[in-house]
């Protein structure tokens, strides 16, 4: 084996992972609170222009993520209004939050066509960057790659160990009890959604700051709706998200060498494969599980405090 | 925000645009243009655009122009064809494959309106095709890959296994192989036209995998972002790309409509127009190759204006014999140059490309 | 100070009312931004939303467009209502398209009245049969059907490209991935003599009215509905948690089958790469804009084809893009959906009580 082209591979994997881990957080933490938001895929793209057009500005990285989870938390305001003030229905305002952000970003989004962004350096860990395989693989990413495994984290302690995380989980499976508790079901949810929203909005950016790296309309190809379905794989806990958008990466990018390197099977055979082994390994894990994948009890419910 | 600028900017433009045909008394040639993406796709689409708007400045207010854009291929495409017969187009160009049998039943029910279809093989009284020889293009793409890789390793990324793109794949390799024997070409199907991270990682992938040259034949500019990145070298597809690729692009392929446009629309005013069929080439000015870009030494270049100039003058064909297919089984013979039959249907690679079709 | 207050009584007319409104935010929105693009509003918006369906050819493009939204969101409103979610119709129509759409080519150029009947039949299979894989996995693995739905759309439009590009393409078609043309036995009857509204518009009228019909008086939609509710609920009530999941989906994917095939054998007369500009997913908006009531699915699938309609329009003679017509399609179903808060609840204007 080619270790160099292995950790290319693993490096690669990374790269095509990270904007399904960012969005997927963003779609865990809303779930998490109830709050089910089939927008994900319009607020990336939003995030990825903004993100785009500040980079192209001239603007540093921090700043380029910065408007791309502000524009993110914009739009998701949107529906947080519409979901939590006038108890829209969210599986619909979800989708119609999509096809407006899709064509919000196209609109403002035709000018940056033909443009480019400066290219994000990589931050090389002093010496684990320096192991032979590992340290390419691994440990010298762009700093977005290592803000999305921290990422996991934070929400991971916020959700188990902090006070407010417990708020939010308690809001999440039984909103009318946490409410009778005294705890604002609505502004936990309105919190959810904003930083949903910025999440997603972050992970749109690294779409047009890193992986390819420029903007086009519809460029998040469906990768919204990908990061949606992650988070039930990942039975709602963050680090299985991660996970879940690894495995989903490692597929895709396997597929793409193993074409290279001559395996001879219709190509849409090989690009079935990601979506095809995510259901085997949700199969296995469920079976396994029993009911502690069981999703948030709110979810998706409409919360109407005056009853 | 940004989107503001945008919209102040259209309204301008629409606003000029009404001022102008309502000057203008007497009744202009309409003309529809059906687009299978966005106008600002900067590769298939917006080159078909570039065609309408080279219509509108050469007949200037004899002309008014029409499009939609992202017309999906699969049952809208006739309502929208319809439609615009219907609001009074007299020539309509339908951009894309898929809307081959759309635009022979609309034209059908619409005898009096001209249409044009890009890319297909139905015609009608009223129902002419064109499309452009872009393997043409591809074969000065494959000499130049061929004297400028080092690793000998040209990495292809396509789309779907239709003729066109197998056309190109068979026509570059040919070229690349009869300047470098040692060369090889490493195909990836994305199965998609359009993913730009899809493209993207099958860029790098083929990186990775030793290719120091890339080509493809998907629509969107992220391989070349992506070459530019690795230091490594690329061919811009349908449209010039040197925004992404400024020291990667070697040169593109670029889709030139503007000329069949104009010349079309000129015969459907003057009354000269007929239901045709051109498969135009470098002779037509329909494929055009861009700038070579600076890392083109001046060898290759000298080498690569005389095969385009051979083409034009028809003295080359980027497929001549002796061809056998991928199996060994004989194509051309010695000398013999390929029927457009064959072209037109081509689902085989040809003998040295490794893989098999999907 | 605003007040939002729930109302005693909801009378049938507060829907009305409240869609009336959101119609006339949304004119008032896009006439705002006409008038921002110079053009003249009332004239634009009579050319965008009237001139449509100002002809008996429009009308009948409106029923084409709105037959599959209509047909699946039907099916959809059932399944949610029983709190299954489905969100892959894409994919169940595609394969409906697909089996349906093989069965057409292998009985190609045969005529008989039995034709149709079982073109329709191996479409709706299709579309059951992928139905059916993520209700057996839910079922036997506890596995969760949003996932294994979704996932499944995308295999199926790659699916249907395998086939298209290879074993059904047209034998005399160059290689150019697309099949033969249906021939007439295999193509839906039109409905008018103008545009493409085809008998299938009259089977999703039907599928509204039976489904209306399954959720007020039939027992297992009452089962669908209380587990859908309360699982602990039906538990109590000794209901099957297992049959509403394989019901849902096989409805579902059924119906979604059938609306694919429909629109193969109406729509396209063809095997396409692209077969569905999204409608597995436009029905999702549909059954919620309906409030999961099969007969409100009526009119919100029509609006939304209308919608759809529209956009062509704005574009062709105005000469907007295709982009502002996406985001008045999101601004539109923002007011639907903001202001069906009217329907249960009255603002009142004053100091609080």
């Amino acid at each position: 084996m080619d270790y160099g082209l292995l950790s290319s591979i693993i490096h690669s994997i990374l790269v095509a992972s990270t904007p399904l881990v960012f969005a997927g957080l963003g779609a865990l933490i809303q779930e998490r609170a109830g709050v089910l938001n089939l927008g994900i895929e319009g607020l990336m793209i939003v995030g990825a222009l903004a993100g785009f057009a500040t980079a192209v500005a001239g603007f540093p990285l921090l700043v380029s993520i910065l408007m791309a989870s502000l524009a993110g938390a914009m739009l998701a305001s949107i529906f947080a209004l519409l979901v939590l003030r006038l108890y829209a229905n969210p599986v619909a305002t979800g989708l119609a939050l999509t096809l407006f952000g899709l064509g919000l970003a196209a609109l403002a989004g035709s000018q940056y066509v033909g443009q480019a962004a400066p290219q994000v350096a990589a931050w090389e860990i002093p010496f684990l960057s320096q192991i032979p395989v590992v340290g390419r693989a691994l440990f010298s990413h762009d700093p977005l790659v290592y803000l999305s495994i921290f990422t996991a984290f934070v929400i991971w302690w916020f959700l188990t160990k902090s006070r407010t995380g417990l708020i939010l989980r308690a809001v999440g499976e039984n909103h009318t009890s946490a409410h009778a508790l005294g705890f604002s079901v609505r502004g936990v949810r309105f919190l959810a959604i904003i930083c949903g929203g910025a999440l997603a909005g972050i992970g749109g950016s690294y779409l047009t700051l890193v992986q390819t790296p420029l903007f086009v309309e519809g460029m998040t190809a469906g990768r919204g709706w990908i990061a949606l379905a992650l988070v039930v794989f990942a039975s709602w806990r963050p680090f299985r998200v991660i996970a879940g958008a690894y495995l989903f990466g490692s597929v895709s990018i396997i597929q793409l060498h193993g074409q290279a390197l001559g395996v001879s099977v219709a190509s849409q055979w090989l690009s079935m494969l990601p979506y095809v082994v995510t259901i085997g390994a949700l199969v296995v894990i469920a079976s396994r599980a029993g009911t502690s994948q069981a999703a948030p009890g709110s979810l998706g419910k409409i919360f109407k405090e005056s009853r | 925000m940004f989107g503001f600028r945008y919209l102040t900017a259209l309204g301008c433009f629409v606003a000029s645009l009404t001022l102008a045909t309502s000057v203008n008394a007497a009744d202009p040639t309409k003309v529809g243009f059906v687009y299978v993406g966005p106008v600002a796709d900067a590769g298939w689409t917006y080159e078909h655009d570039r065609g309408r708007l080279a219509v509108e400045k050469e007949h200037g207010d004899k002309v008014e122009t029409v499009f939609v854009e992202s017309v999906s291929e699969g049952p809208d495409a006739e309502r929208v064809i319809s439609q615009m017969a219907a609001e009074g187009a007299d020539l309509i160009f339908t951009t894309s494959f898929g809307y081959m049998n759309p635009t022979i039943k609309v034209a059908k029910q619409f005898p009096n309106v001209k249409f044009e279809h890009a890319t297909g093989y139905k015609r009608a009284d009223n129902v002419a095709t064109y499309s452009s020889r872009f393997y043409e293009g591809r074969h000065v793409l494959g000499l130049i890959a061929g004297k400028m890789t080092k690793s000998n390793t040209i990495g292809y990324i396509a789309s779907f296994p239709i003729p066109e793109v197998v056309r190109g794949i068979n026509a570059a390799y040919l070229a690349a192989k009869s300047v470098n024997p040692a060369v090889q070409f490493k195909v990836i199907w994305v199965s998609t036209w359009f993913d730009p991270g899809k493209e993207a990682d099958a860029a790098k992938a083929l990186i990775d995998q030793g290719a120091d040259i890339l080509m493809q034949h998907t629509d969107s500019a992220a391989p070349m972002k992506i070459a530019e990145e690795r230091g490594i070298y690329a061919f811009g597809q349908a449209s010039d790309q040197a925004a992404y690729g400024p020291n990667a692009q070697l040169t593109a392929i670029i889709d030139d409509w503007a000329p069949y446009y104009v010349r079309r629309v000129d015969e459907a005013m003057n009354g000269s127009w007929s239901s045709t069929d051109t498969w135009g080439g470098f002779d037509t000015g329909m494929v055009a190759l861009a700038p070579y870009g600076k890392a083109v030494p001046d060898d290759v270049k000298a080498m690569a204006e005389e095969a385009r100039k051979a083409i034009t003058e028809g003295r080359l064909h980027a497929f001549t014999g002796p061809i056998n297919k991928q199996d060994g089984s004989p194509w051309l013979k010695a000398g013999e140059t390929a029927d457009d039959g064959t072209l037109l249907g081509m689902d085989f690679y040809v003998e040295g490309i490794e893989g098999s079709l999907p | 100070m605003i007040m939002i207050e729930a109302r005693a009584v909801t009378r049938w007319y507060h829907e009305w009312i409240a869609v009336f409104i959101a119609l006339l935010l949304t004119a008032a929105t896009v006439s705002v931004l006409l008038a921002s693009l110079g053009l003249d509003p009332i004239s634009s918006l009579q050319r965008i939303f009237i001139r449509p369906l100002n002809s008996v050819y429009g009308v009948s493009e409106l029923l084409a467009k709105a037959t599959p939204l209509i047909t699946i969101g039907v099916a959809l409103a059932l399944g949610f209502r029983a709190g299954v979610w489905n969100i892959g119709a894409e994919g169940q129509l595609v394969m409906g398209g697909l089996c349906g759409g093989a069965v057409a080519l292998a009985f190609w150029n045969i005529d008989g009245f039995w034709v149709m009947p079982l073109i329709l039949l191996g479409g709706t299979l299709g579309g059951l049969a992928w139905g059916a894989i993520p209700a057996f996995l839910k079922v036997r693995f506890n596995a969760n059907e949003i996932l294994v739905s979704l996932m499944l759309t995308y295999v199926a439009i790659l699916l249907l490209s395998v086939m298209v590009h290879g074993p059904l393409r047209d034998p005399t078609g160059f290689n150019f991935p697309e099949s033969r043309l249906f021939h007439d036995a295999a193509t839906l009857p039109k409905l008018f003599s103008a545009g493409r509204g085809h008998l299938g518009f009259v089977f999703a009228l039907i599928f509204a009215v039976l489904g209306t019909w399954v959720v007020k008086r039939w027992h297992l939609g009452f089962e669908m509905r209380v587990t859908g509710l309360s699982t602990s609920a039906a538990k109590f009530a000794g209901y099957n948690r297992d049959r509403t999941v394989w019901m849902a989906l096989l409805i579902g994917g059924g119906m979604s089958g059938f609306a694919g095939v429909v629109e193969v054998t109406g729509n396209i007369g063809q095997l396409v790469p692209n077969i569905s500009p999204s409608y597995g997913f436009t029905a999702i908006i549909v059954a919620f804009l309906a409030r999961l009531h099969p007969l409100a699915v009526i009119p919100a699938g029509l609006l939304v084809a209308l919608s759809y309609l529209a956009g062509e329009a704005a574009q062709l003679s105005l000469g907007i893009p295709a982009a502002s017509t996406q985001v008045f399609q999101g601004l539109l179903l923002f007011f639907l959906l903001g202001t069906s808060l009217l329907v249960n609840y009255r603002i009142r204007f004053g100091r609080v009580a």
